[in-house]
């Protein structure tokens, strides 16, 4: 199983994706902001880091890079997407999923092993967690405020797309305690937190993150269907 | 030449920490009457020639798409030294009356 990995100019966790790709048993594809071309690849991670140094807004130049044309394209055809910290600013900005994430409520960058609850294990990025299940990853973000209005929040949770929620504590002042949440059809999905930095007890608070590299490939070797997307989904 | 301006704020109903941190800057300093504090940016785009029409509408998508995410933030676009801002419908333009406020001269201050 092919997953890439983009690295936009800034991006600072792509190797550190393509290393949780590795040890979950897939073969990362490093995948480059300039070029359209995915190289056939079977998923695609957008990694966390300050793409543009964050300039103008979180993720709003990287929208506009030319990987990005394509993987917008790709992910209305049901290309499993998953975007980490910046990837998920990057997908908020290019309207993949709604809302926005702003700058924390407590203004400081917070870098802390944070506690989640995983709200929805049916889409291809989080199968093999069960629903309900605390897993601990670590979380590090300056503007991970998770922000949409209310009709926007009634649905996403009505409609089982949120993916994980912050349980301990919230640590920027997320609405509703979000920590991620995926679009209608299931196949993109984004989340504050690092699960990447969790896939190996030697560099990590223990490997609870693995399980959305191996949910991935779990998917892909079903057939990557997109049957177990959440209700509501018309895809 | 002309100048063009766009300045983007967050909506209303969007918290700005970063005003609030203004804000207790402001009490720290003993400046008190003052109310609420946001924090917004201003781009300043130096356009060759005249802003004609298309121009305009080319502006307007740009500052929707890129300079502002409409999600959480409204832009005002406008040409310096307009006494009138922009007649389209889509944004909050407004006349971009300027105020002066007078600052004393460290002579006078003396």
């Amino acid at each position: 199983m092919r997953i890439g990995v983009v690295t936009f100019p800034g991006s600072l966790d792509d190797r550190d994706a393509a290393r949780a790709v590795r040890i979950a048993g897939g073969e990362p594809i490093a995948l480059w902001h300039a070029d359209v071309d995915l190289q056939g690849v079977d998923a695609v991670v957008l990694p966390g880091g300050f793409s543009y140094g964050d300039y103008l807004r979180c993720g709003a130049i990287s929208r506009f890079a030319p990987a990005m044309d394509s993987i917008i394209t790709a992910a209305g055809r049901g290309l499993p997407v998953l975007g980490i910290c910046n990837g998920f600013q990057i997908l908020c900005e290019s309207h993949l999923l709604p809302g926005a994430l702003t700058r924390n409520a407590g203004l400081h960058f917070v870098c802390r092993d944070q506690e989640l609850e995983i709200a929805n294990a049916s889409t291809p990025w989080t199968r093999d967690y069960e629903a309900g299940q605390r897993i601990v990853v670590p979380l590090k973000n300056g503007e991970g405020r998770y922000q949409a209005d209310t009709a926007t929040l009634d649905a996403l949770e009505a409609e089982g797309r949120v993916i994980a929620y912050y349980s301990d504590l919230n640590p920027n002042g997320s609405q509703r305690d979000i920590a991620g949440i995926c679009n209608e059809a299931g196949n993109v999905v984004g989340l504050m937190p690092h699960p990447e930095h969790a896939v190996e007890d030697l560099t990590g608070p223990g490997v609870d993150g693995l399980g959305f590299f191996t949910s991935i490939l779990t998917h892909l070797a079903s057939g990557g269907s997109l049957a177990g997307a959440p209700q509501g989904a018309n895809a | 030449m002309a100048r063009v301006v766009v300045d983007v704020m967050l909506k209303p109903e969007i918290l700005d920490p970063q005003g609030r941190a203004v804000m207790g800057a402001l009490g720290r300093l003993g400046l008190t009457g003052v109310s609420s504090v946001r924090q917004g940016k201003r781009f300043e785009l130096e356009v060759e020639g005249e802003v004609d029409e298309d121009l305009s509408e080319r502006l307007h998508e740009i500052a929707a798409s890129l300079l502002s995410n409409p999600v959480i933030e409204d832009y005002e676009i406008y040409e310096e030294g307009d006494e009138v801002a922009c007649d389209c419908d889509d944004c909050t333009c407004e006349p971009a009356g300027v105020v002066d406020i007078d600052v004393p001269t460290v002579a006078e201050k003396a």
